[in-house]
């Protein structure tokens, strides 16, 4: 691929708000969440948002794509026979 | 900008949604058959369905000077009960021949039921039998990546497939590569909420290029927006990409894939 027209400088200039928007949205969620009645801890879909927030925290690059696997079924490439035991 | 959306339901669309499409440089669409909210009560409501995607629309978008072409099918959220998907399946051949058809679609996998996937081979067998383009509808969220794979699979099962005849749509970060790398052509569905942003499908293009991608509204009865691919415009000026750029993913990309139909007549205004 080409380089992307811009610097990285200049998407920091462009994003910095949107993603402290979005930091601070998720994390009041987050806050919700845990501020509800009862305890959160042990529900699958809980655990996967921490999973997420790990992931997101990450410094290594296609953090969008890894986020799309982290949230997806598995895929068998047996599924086409019948019983794939 | 002149652009053509390739995948949206004008059906469930206003008239001032296609004149304000049209204010903003919409020259073509193409309306791929689909759920409509509700499962249909019989073969008689798809006959409907057809003839207002062939007859109706078409000339309700020429009143604001856009192209209108349609894609016949069984949609995934219909195609479960294999018997009734197969009584549809039938009326399609003569809505086939109609001069603003493109060929079969959407078809795909919902859940990627074992019915899902009867019902999509015997649409694939259509479509390869009377040499038609297909349109595959993707799933939603968690079942997406599966039911991708699932779809690739059939297809490359298939030696009668020519994959630059296929669109693989509603593609996000994890699916794009499998569609580009099968040989199809990608589509990206710009949403709200679920799918693509403006910005992500923008990203993509950034990461895996413009080749055989293309970028659609989707836009239907639900939260979606019929200006999503002017919002994909205004994003890539917004970075800097090259108007020639943005150019081929909005406008000549989509033009390509759908001139590979044979019924497909349209001239763009500024190539007329």
């Amino acid at each position: 691929m080409p380089p992307v027209p811009y610097t990285a400088a200049e998407a920091i200039d462009r994003e910095f708000l949107a993603c402290r928007e979005r930091l601070v949205s998720l994390a009041a969620a987050l806050d919700r969440i845990q501020r509800g009645q009862g305890s959160a801890d042990g529900n699958t879909r809980w655990e996967q948002l921490r999973r997420a927030v790990d992931l997101l925290a990450s410094r290594d690059g296609d953090r969008a794509e890894r986020m799309q696997m982290h949230f997806s079924l598995l895929y068998d490439p047996r599924w086409q026979i019948a019983d794939p035991s | 900008m002149s652009f053509i959306d390739p995948h949206i339901h004008v059906a469930s669309r206003t008239s001032d949604d296609l004149a304000t499409m049209a204010r903003m440089g919409c020259v073509a669409v193409a309306e791929p058959a689909f759920w409509m909210g509700y499962d249909r009560s019989g073969v008689n409501s798809f006959h409907d369905y057809f003839r207002q995607l062939t007859e109706w629309e078409p000339k309700r978008c020429a009143n604001f000077g856009i192209a209108h072409h349609a894609w016949m099918g069984v949609n995934a959220k219909e195609a479960e009960n294999v018997g009734f998907a197969r009584e549809v399946i039938a009326e399609l051949p003569a809505f086939l021949k109609r001069p603003n058809v493109l060929g079969i679609g959407e078809i795909g996998l919902h859940k990627g039921t074992p019915n899902e996937v009867a019902t999509l081979e015997a649409l694939v067998d259509l479509a390869l039998s009377s040499g038609e383009q297909m349109l595959f509808h993707t799933p939603h969220l968690e079942d997406k990546y599966k039911g991708t794979r699932m779809i690739l699979d059939l297809l490359a099962g298939e030696p009668r497939v020519d994959p630059s005849r296929v669109c693989i749509d509603h593609c996000e970060e994890h699916t794009i590569r499998l569609a580009l790398d099968a040989g199809c052509w990608a589509g990206i569905t710009l949403y709200p909420t679920t799918k693509a942003t403006p910005d992500r499908a923008v990203d993509m293009i950034e990461r895996f290029g413009p080749e055989r991608v293309m970028v659609n509204s989707s836009a239907d009865w639900g939260p979606s927006n019929p200006l999503a691919v002017p919002d994909f415009i205004v994003a890539m000026r917004r970075r800097g990409h090259s108007a020639a750029l943005v150019r081929r993913v909005v406008h000549d990309n989509p033009l390509e894939f759908m001139r590979a139909s044979r019924n497909f007549r349209f001239t763009p205004p500024d190539e007329s």
